[in-house]
């Protein structure tokens, strides 16, 4: 390892082709397995070095991604017992240091975040886990290939989850444990996993390199990967955190990286002038505006709320604020995706429908309707949300809408996201102005249709109560049959679009910036991409 | 002299309790979760409430105050909630690379201050004392992030002759004192000269200019000292307080400057601040401010013994 730290130092290893990527985190996401900075952490140490049992189909750049075998080739959920699943694990798979991939290690890996008293769990890690697979509470082991998972209740959407939970190696934690100083287990538990952050051990296509905390993370290509496709084409890979836009687009600019997660919008003419191409493509992710329902809340009447999702001409606000960078949205889902459904009410650009809604509702020039709003002036996928919502405050103001900003700090906004709409943090304020990601279904329907999921449960932040909604949650969550589950997730897309649930307005596209160097590179639909399809000319 | 220094250090003493206590509290009152960066925002309430214990925020304020400083003294800080690392390796790695970049701009920075101050001042209210000043007033005045963009423009993006971000191409922890590294260091560096080379170039222009209309330098010029040597009586009049202004200078750029250190990806106490703040990493943040804080009293502490030294009239103050 140390030679091939030493040789990323070295000039001669930019021959041996490696890509610099500068990131918009502020530090290296955790390398321990469990990433933190949100699926930022997963993109770049998540599923590069680590895998799950499950995988992102991350190969096409016209279909949504969908959930692939990873390290377990099949899986099934008990006939009699819907709370129990088997997974057949992969065989011939090694970690990094070069131990067995097997069901001992599935069930280390459930346990360093669900057991508290098992020696290696870490509470750090549990954060950033748990919620992500929310009914899963044990794992057991049948034979070395295969383990038996165990729910708290039915859940199908268990193996979409389980991509979140990365396979770190028991047999490198347990020699970091076994040389660690400290005053107890605790103590040594900890000490081995901070050891075991800087020198990680997976089963993913890449391998740790070089680690520097805050600074640099520097992976190299792991031929012994088991999928012979996805073994790394170029030899090494640079992560360096670049919060600040301005600092990645000068950086890939002057030639210092690769590749610029997010470039500066403004500066987005030039980049392409200079030959760099600019990727992008329509993300799981929701920029909306998450209505209050509560008693007296304006949003209660079904005319409104259409009425404002008519308002809006997001065509106009792609090509003119935001450069192109945003897909216009028409619910959580769009067309093609198998979640999206038959939604009857059809989310376009249509002032007039849009005024007739509103007149029918008792508003017009003379009477406007007063709605207060909860955003921020930044934060992580809220892509432009001032420049956005006054874009918003001044389209919605044609359709006798009143809007008024209650602009926060984002870090309180998200806080006061799960206290919800009754709150005395919400100031009064009608709607929420929060971004999310739609990889999962939890994530992106359930925790805000679900009436258990109002406040302190989740994030239901406006109290929807709807027999409907949750009738479908039930339905979706006790499907086992694949298709039969999109069916049913379709079936609550097309409800909650129907019923103007939220106020839709753009998904991100996860905008960066490439040098002409990097050939095969596939931008999917989603958070997350594959760096191992990419090629590097010299 | 003692007594000076021991009265001196035991003021400190207050000061860094008091620094200590304000920057506990100020985390503590701004709203928000500090619990959210690592916390998805469907966390349960359980969960949360786990994590709240494990981190000691369930504690009362004073409770969690009195174990912060008593770990503290201790040499803990605690671990970043983000990270999981523990705070004083975190804020020591930065404040040893913001150290390298403050003492690399100050010394363009008090070595063309003392120049632009020393010529302005002895030719005072000529072209030469205009030219000086204006400079000293533009580096005051223009935004350093600002000139810190500029100059990546034009010398990274435009010329390619220095990179634009980043701590040498292994990143600080390979960092060497040759061409390949110090290339990182100069546009950062220049960026944060320019205050304290205009505060230094007013000081010191004002100083001497002073120093030049007393009496005792007439008297040295009547007795046919060479003008090389009543200069040097000049200088020596002004170190003391010239030598303050730097020494407080130094403290605020061993301070770290969040903006030029994130302009710059420089890995320092500014980056790491900023990091902090957006993470909302509380006792990453509070070690990050109490370090620097120490250092600034601490740095205040050694001015002014030198200074005593220089002009023994400081001690009898």
């Amino acid at each position: 390892m140390l030679t091939v730290a030493t040789a990323l130092t070295l000039p001669q290893f930019a021959q041996a082709q490696t890509i610099k990527i500068g990131m918009t985190a502020a530090d290296i996401p955790r390398t321990l397995g469990q990433p933190d900075q949100g699926f930022e952490g997963n993109r770049f140490t998540g599923n590069t070095m680590y895998e799950g049992l499950t995988l992102w189909d991350l190969s096409s750049a016209t279909k949504p991604s969908v959930v692939i075998p990873g390290l377990a080739t099949e899986w099934a959920v008990n006939d009699s017992d819907k709370t129990k699943w088997t997974f057949k694990l992969r065989p011939g798979v090694k970690f990094h240091d070069g131990s067995d991939f097997n069901a001992d290690a599935v069930v280390w890996n459930v346990e360093k975040v669900l057991k508290q008293d098992a020696p290696h769990f870490d509470a750090s890690q549990v954060g950033v886990t748990a919620s992500r697979m929310p009914t899963l509470v044990s794992a057991r082991k049948i034979d070395d290939m295969t383990v038996e998972l165990t729910t708290k209740e039915p859940d199908s959407f268990l193996p979409i989850n389980l991509t979140n939970l990365f396979m770190a190696s028991p047999a490198k934690w347990q020699s970091f444990y076994d040389k660690a100083q400290g005053a107890d287990a605790k103590a040594k538990a900890a000490a081995a996993w901070d050891a075991f952050s800087k020198d990680a051990s997976g089963t993913g296509p890449w391998k740790m390199a070089k680690f520097t905390p805050r600074e640099r993370l520097e992976l190299v290509k792991n031929t012994a990967y088991w999928n012979k496709d996805r073994v790394p084409k170029v030899d090494g890979m640079v992560l360096l955190p670049m919060p600040e836009a301005n600092a990645r687009t000068a950086a890939l600019l002057s030639g210092q990286i690769d590749w610029a997660e997010a470039p500066a919008p403004d500066a987005v003419k030039e980049i392409t002038a200079r030959g760099f191409k600019i990727e992008k493509n329509e993300q799981p992710h929701v920029w909306p505006w998450q209505f209050s329902r509560i008693e007296g809340s304006p949003w209660n009447d079904l005319r409104v709320r259409k009425a404002a999702n008519l308002c809006i001409d997001r065509e106009g606000l792609r090509d003119g604020l935001l450069a192109g960078l945003m897909v216009p949205a028409t619910g959580t889902f769009e067309p093609g995706h198998p979640w999206h459904g038959n939604p009857t009410f059809k989310i376009k650009y249509d002032l007039k429908e849009a005024q007739k809604l509103m007149a029918e509702a008792g508003y017009g020039p003379n009477k406007k309707l007063k709605v207060k709003t909860q955003t921020s002036a930044s934060g992580s996928g809220q892509m432009q949300p001032l420049p956005m919502n006054e874009y918003m405050q001044q389209a919605l103001a044609e359709c006798y809408f009143d809007v008024q900003l209650d602009v926060i700090e984002w870090n309180t906004l998200f806080t006061n996201w799960r206290r919800g709409a009754k709150d005395p943090t919400a100031n009064n304020s009608n709607a929420t102005n929060v971004t999310f990601a739609a990889m999962d279904p939890f994530f992106a329907l359930v925790r805000f249709l679900q009436s258990g999921m109002a406040p302190p449960v989740s994030n239901n932040w406006g109290f929807i109560n709807n027999p409907k909604f949750d009738e479908l949650v039930k339905k979706a969550r006790t499907t086992f049959d694949a298709a039969e589950r999109d069916k049913a997730l379709a079936e609550l897309h097309a409800a909650s679009v129907d019923d103007a649930a939220f106020l839709y307005v753009a998904h991100d596209v996860g905008p960066r910036a490439l040098s002409p160097k990097i050939k095969n590179f596939v931008q999917p639909k989603s958070w997350f991409v594959d760096f191992s399809t990419m090629t590097m000319t010299p | 002299m003692f007594a000076y220094v021991a009265r001196r250090v035991v003021y400190a003493i207050p000061i860094i309790l008091s620094v200590a206590l304000v920057c506990f509290l100020l985390v503590h009152i701004t709203p928000g979760d500090p619990l959210v960066a690592v916390l998805p925002a469907d966390a349960s309430q359980e969960l949360a409430q786990q994590l709240r214990v494990a981190y000691g925020f369930d504690k009362p304020l004073p409770v969690q105050f009195g174990l912060w400083i008593w770990r503290a003294l201790h040499g803990d800080l605690g671990a970043s909630i983000a990270t999981g690392r523990p705070v004083l390796s975190e804020v020591m790695n930065a404040v040893r690379n913001t150290v390298m970049l403050a003492v690399f701009a100050a010394a363009i920075g008090f070595t063309l201050g003392l120049f632009f101050g020393l010529i302005a001042g002895y030719f005072r209210d000529t072209w030469v004392d205009k030219v000086a000043t204006s400079i000293a007033i533009a580096g005051v005045s223009v935004p350093h992030y600002w000139l810190g963009m500029v100059l990546v423009i034009i010398f990274s993006v435009q010329l390619n002759w220095l990179p634009a971000v980043g701590a040498g191409p292994g990143g600080s922890g390979a960092w060497a004192w040759d061409w390949e590294h110090m290339k990182y260091l100069i546009l950062p560096a220049v960026t944060t000269s320019v205050i304290p080379m205009g505060i230094v170039t007013r000081t010191v222009r004002a100083l001497t200019g002073d120093i030049l209309s007393q009496d005792f330098v007439e008297a040295l010029r009547a007795k046919g000292l060479q003008e090389f040597k009543v200069f040097t009586h000049v200088i020596k009049n002004a170190a003391p307080t010239a030598l303050a202004v730097m020494g407080l200078q130094l403290g605020y750029m061993l301070g770290g400057s969040i903006l030029i250190e994130t302009v710059f990806s420089w890995p320092g106490s500014g980056l790491l601040l900023n990091s902090a703040i957006f993470q909302r990493d509380l006792p990453l943040l509070q070690g990050t401010i109490l370090v620097l804080a120490l250092f600034f009293v601490f740095l205040n502490l050694l001015v002014d013994i030198a200074q005593a030294f220089i002009d023994p009239r400081i001690k009898r103050a």
